[in-house]
């Protein structure tokens, strides 16, 4: 019987939210916790063979975000640190113009490069090299329409609720977290 | 005490959460037990997780310094 188990369930999938899950989870199987992350709803994209790769960060609806530069585009381009200084974030409004969302996604993927985080792929990787449970959801397969072969490889077989509460509840200390 | 060599060096810099940690228990994996690993960051959020680390895993932490906006950690693995 294991000691402790954790089970994280990952149900959003823009890019901020997709990195909570990975990094909870991969440093808890490093610090020797049986881990298993469960992928739900929009939280399937994450282990989406090419949606991985487009998860983005939308402004629209976030007054948490901070308006901020990569370091390099500081360091490049200066007045951007007067637009940091003038706006606590991005006027909401700004949410509605097209390609702001792609453009504020490539800005958080540089910061987060610029800042040592590893990127979305590479806590996949991270997360499968310290035993981690990828256990993609079978009910938000068939709602998405995914298939097993449209998700990436070294994903457990497909379950649902059931699969997750008994795997938890099988260690001596059941940990769950909802992401 | 004072001077403590090192089986092995690992360098971390630049690296933020929770890269220096992972890193670290791959680094031991390949060790022998008793032998010091040095850990070298830049990540202030190591000074808490690196420790917490090795009271998790029993590995343990001889020595912390730093170094400027270095921190060197050596571990002796278990």
């Amino acid at each position: 019987m294991s000691k402790e188990r954790l089970a994280i369930i990952a149900s959003k999938g823009t890019l901020d939210m997709s990195y909570p899950p990975l990094i909870i989870g991969s440093t808890a199987a490093s610090l020797g916790v049986d881990t298993a992350i469960f992928f739900t709803f929009y939280g399937l994209n994450i282990v989406h063979k090419e949606k991985m790769h487009n998860l983005k960060l939308a402004p629209l609806g976030n007054p948490a975000m901070p308006m901020s530069f990569p370091p390099s585009v500081e360091k490049s381009f200066p007045p951007v640190k007067i637009i940091e200084s003038i706006f606590p974030g991005p006027p909401q409004i700004m949410g509605i113009i097209p390609g702001m969302t792609d453009f504020m996604t490539s800005m958080m993927k540089k910061t987060m490069k610029e800042k040592g985080v590893a990127s979305i792929p590479e806590l996949i990787e991270l997360c499968k090299e310290a035993g981690v449970k990828l256990i993609p959801c079978q009910m938000t397969m068939e709602v998405f329409g995914y298939k097993y072969e449209d998700l990436i490889d070294g994903l457990e077989p497909p379950g649902g609720a059931a699969t997750l509460i008994d795997y938890v509840t099988q260690a001596e200390k059941p940990m769950m977290l909802f992401i | 005490m004072e001077n403590i060599t090192a089986n092995k060096v690992l360098d971390t810099s630049g690296l933020n959460c929770p890269l220096p940690v992972l890193k670290t228990k791959k680094a031991l994996e390949d060790m022998q037990s008793g032998e010091i690993l040095e850990v070298i960051a830049t990540d202030p959020g190591s000074k808490a997780d690196i420790p917490a680390f090795c009271q998790r895993t029993g590995n343990e932490l001889v020595k912390m310094v730093e170094e400027g906006d270095r921190i060197l950690f050596y571990i002796k693995k278990k």
